[in-house]
């Protein structure tokens, strides 16, 4: 009972600032509704008994990566969005296929013969175990994410520096 | 006691409401943050079936997710400041150079 309650609650949270997101106009207020999203997920990674990713969840994505958001958005100086008139097709087509698209997800999932209930902290997420795993397991994909994390730092860098920064470290270098 | 549909339906509603801000908004930075809504979302139905079936190796993935969304916020972000620099807008329908 206390889990439903639980669940609901931290679901209520998600939901709110998923509608909020799409609601509002201003990207400052839908990236602060998004870290509502993000926090109100680790509470129930939490209820799931996943210790290690809600606090993954709650240092990396509503911290890191959202911030990274926010000093976008300020350093852009981005306002409210204008409407206009391209969007009416993708409007026109689109939100029929995804309430379509909806539809069938919830259908397929309580159509299915009931999968069973989840108790709370059913499974231990604990940090050691889950450490065995990535480092014994997975440790080759573990290995090719960190190359990935350094083609990214590599590509965000060049991306976002000034194209005579560029040019004039290529002279250096010629 | 708490049914895996209910994680799996709440899980649904989070990716459709990222589809739909993805299809409706129009500020470039907004679509990037309902992209991370999606990727929430399936997150979410990773540790729920990881629970759901005693294996650890969902929330290794949900680990592998967000590494993976880190390195695409970090050069979405950039790839955004730079269209910024070019065309002095953050609206994707004056953003038509590549159209017909």
């Amino acid at each position: 009972m206390f889990h439903l309650i639980l669940f609901l609650f931290f679901g209520a949270i998600c939901v709110a600032g998923a509608v909020n997101l799409l609601v509002q106009s201003h990207p400052i207020n839908s990236a602060l509704s998004l870290i509502v999203v993000m926090g109100a997920l680790a509470g129930e990674y939490l209820l799931l008994g996943a210790e290690f990713v809600a606090a993954v969840q709650v240092i990396v994505y509503a911290g890191a990566i959202m911030v990274l958001f926010l000093i976008t958005i300020m350093l852009l100086n981005a306002g409210k969005e204008e409407r206009s008139k391209g969007s009416r097709v993708a409007i026109l087509l689109g939100v029929p296929g995804v309430v379509i698209g909806g539809a069938l997800i919830g259908w397929t999932i309580l159509e299915r013969p009931n999968p069973g209930a989840v108790t709370i902290g059913a499974l231990k997420g604990d940090p050691a175990v889950i450490a065995r795993l990535l480092f014994h397991d997975f440790l080759l994909p573990f290995e090719v994410t960190s190359v990935l994390i350094l083609i990214a730092i590599m590509g965000a860098v060049v991306l976002a520096s000034r194209p005579e920064a560029v040019a004039r470290g290529a002279r250096k270098d010629g | 006691m708490v049914p895996l549909s209910c994680y799996l339906v709440l899980s649904g509603i989070l990716f459709v409401c990222g589809v739909l801000g993805f299809l409706i908004k129009r500020n470039i930075i907004t679509i990037f943050m309902s992209i991370e809504l999606m990727l929430n979302g399936v997150n979410l139905s990773f540790v729920a079936f990881a629970a759901q079936w005693h294996s650890l190796s969902g929330q290794v993935f949900v680990f592998f997710v967000m590494v993976v969304a880190a390195a695409e916020a970090a050069v979405g972000l950039a790839i955004i400041i730079a269209v910024y620099r070019t065309r002095e807008t953050l609206n994707v329908d004056q953003v038509n150079l590549l159209k017909l």
